[in-house]
């Protein structure tokens, strides 16, 4: 394999001395999605921020395409595409206006601008409504837009930060579809994101971070079993046994604080020989269940038993699919 | 490569002002309307004759113009940085200066634009003009290197206050007691000694002096002299500062 798209040494950053970022390192391969995973707070923008030359590491290195961010910001800049958080289009001109003032911007010729803006217009639906400002458009346009203008000067690296957060699930599908095709075409992709089953579902690779260190890093399937073995679902027949049937697992070896949710309880269990423990504890105890299993833990269970808390559901309040439900 | 830059950044911002209608009015009508209020309602009682007060009031009238005209350079650039569309500039590899320089560009030409509208205006009304061909390009030339000062000054403002209404609030108390309490508007002698001595160094003052000398045929040279001295100086500090503010705020 060459040289990796990203690489980080010993990433640090402090905003008024408040550590955000403590020593991160990531490598990410050309051609390939990587996810980047973390709770509101983690450093999860900070690190793509540092990483699109936007803010400087307190310490540590940062390569982009062998291209050092602090000593070489412009010739960064040259290779990269960012789709931040927010979108960062001008609302009050058109998209082909803002396509084209990007691609004369990045020293297109006006014809070579116009083209790749028509081209980009095209690609990503935004064709009939191209005329149009910007502020008239929804916010699956506007995001669409904002991932155009990161792909006009055909960058090497893309870093898009929560690019679906606020969208609904058919621009949501859509906008995966385009992320998995510029990753096919070469492209290397840095994505943060806040939905466990968007990284499940697009990344090669996943980091969790949480207040800017790594907690755990790997395939999304990795991730699944780091998440300490198995999860055992337990419901009760009678709803009023819920508490008893907790209190009974809780004292089981090796199991995590049993979660109930609807009349099921959930408890991350090493093995299957847990599920011979909790028929026979529960059956002494007197409680009768109508349902007992196990299955390997979702994301966003695994993300739980890392960090030691819930990822934070999106603000749209969509319910989280969860990829092994 | 930083001048096409800059080129397409003030080719973005004029296409906002073109798209606005409220821009595009505030940058016609504001001027006539100052002329017509200043004239017709102060002239008299100031000069004597409206028509005397025209020749008084349309060169400070241009100068003030300029200030409120401006202040558009630091609501626009505010509004740049709060919308996160400064970071997808700052991402691309492109001169730091040519999103200032762009939007400073663009409202120059935004200046000359109302100037004009308000000198079409005063001709209509009477207005004379006695500076000969030197005086008319010498006055357009200060229009100019005054709008460049101008810009500097309320870009910093942008650039350095967060929320675009303390912007809005700071370039009016900028630019309204500096433009009254100078000779621009109505002549410094009926006006008490200690304001006498503001109005004597406020460099409004100095730049209608100037425009006076050029537009009427009055002394020149050193009003000219002096008004270039504090454009170079308004310029060069407050490019500077705006570039030093946006490079860490950015
Ligand atoms: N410019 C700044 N000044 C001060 N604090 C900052 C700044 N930028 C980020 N922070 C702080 O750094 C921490 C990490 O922020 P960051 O935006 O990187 O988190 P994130 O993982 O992207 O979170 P989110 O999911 O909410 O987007 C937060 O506590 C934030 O308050
Ligand atoms: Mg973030």
């Amino acid at each position: 394999m060459d040289r990796p798209a990203i690489r980080t040494e010993g990433l640090t950053k402090s905003f008024c001395a408040k550590r955000v970022l403590s020593g991160l390192d990531l490598e990410i391969a050309a051609g390939t999605i990587f996810g980047l995973l973390g709770p509101n707070g983690a450093g999860k923008t900070t690190v793509v921020r540092i990483l699109a030359t936007l803010v400087r590491p307190d310490s540590g290195r940062a390569y982009v395409l062998g291209r050092d961010v602090v000593s070489q910001p412009q010739r960064v800049r040259e290779v990269i595409g960012l789709t931040g958080q927010y979108a960062a289009v001008d609302n009050q001109i058109s998209a082909r206006e803002n396509l084209y003032m990007i691609g004369r911007l990045l020293g297109l010729r006006p014809r070579a601008a116009r083209a790749r803006s028509s081209q980009l217009l095209d690609a990503f639906g935004l064709a009939d409504a191209a005329a149009s400002k910007v502020k008239d458009y929804s916010g699956g346009m506007r995001r669409r837009l904002d991932l155009a203008a990161s792909l006009v000067g055909e960058p090497g690296v893309l870093f898009l930060d929560e690019p679906t957060t606020g969208l609904d699930l058919a621009s949501r599908n859509q906008l995966w579809d385009m992320i998995r095709d510029l990753a096919a075409d070469g492209t290397a992709v840095l994505l943060t994101t806040q939905y466990l089953e968007e990284a499940d579902r697009l990344a090669g690779q996943v980091m969790v971070i949480d207040h800017g260190v790594t907690v755990a890093q790997g395939s999304p399937a990795e991730l699944k079993s780091l998440a300490g073995g198995q999860v055992l679902e337990v419901r009760p027949l009678r709803p009023g046994d819920l508490a008893a049937a907790a209190s009974v697992l809780g004292k089981l070896a090796g199991t995590s604080r049993p979660i109930p949710e609807g009349g099921l309880l959930t408890v991350q269990v090493p093995d299957e020989a847990a599920v011979t423990a909790a028929a026979r504890s529960l059956d002494s105890a007197g409680v009768p269940v109508s349902h007992l299993a196990v299955r390997l833990p979702s994301l966003d269970e695994a993300f739980l038993s890392i960090t030691g808390h819930h990822a934070d559901v999106c603000e749209t309040g969509a319910p989280l699919e969860g990829s092994a439900r | 490569m930083t001048l096409s830059q800059t080129g397409v950044m003030a080719r973005r911002n004029l296409l906002h002002v073109l798209s606005d209608p409220q821009q595009m009015i505030g940058m016609s009508v504001q001027p006539l309307m100052f002329l017509l209020l200043f004239v017709y309602v102060f002239g008299g009682a100031i000069s004597g004759s409206t028509r005397q007060y025209l020749q008084f009031v349309l060169p400070g009238l241009i100068v003030q113009g300029i200030g409120f005209g401006t202040t558009q350079t630091a609501l626009g650039l505010n509004a740049d940085f709060q919308r996160g569309l400064i970071d997808r500039f700052r991402s691309l590899p492109m001169a730091r200066s040519a999103v200032v320089a762009g939007r400073v560009t663009a409202d120059i030409a935004r200046t000359a634009w109302s100037s004009l509208i308000i000198v079409g205006a005063a001709a209509v009304l009477g207005f004379r003009f006695h500076g000969g061909l030197p005086g008319a390009l010498g006055a357009a030339g200060l229009v100019l290197a005054l709008g460049v000062a101008m810009c500097w000054v309320m870009a910093f403002l942008g650039v350095w206050l967060r929320s675009p209404e303390s912007v809005q609030a700071a370039g009016f108390m900028v630019i309204m007691p500096l433009t009254f309490a100078s000779s621009a508007l109505v002549p410094a002698a009926s006006m008490p000694g200690w304001l006498q001595a503001f109005v004597k160094v406020n460099p409004i003052t100095i730049f209608a002096d100037a425009m006076r000398g050029l537009m009427l045929g009055g002394p020149v040279a050193i009003p000219v002299l002096q008004a270039v001295a504090w454009i170079v100086g308004l310029s060069a500090l407050f490019g500077a500062l705006t570039v030093s503010w946006y490079r860490r705020r950015a």
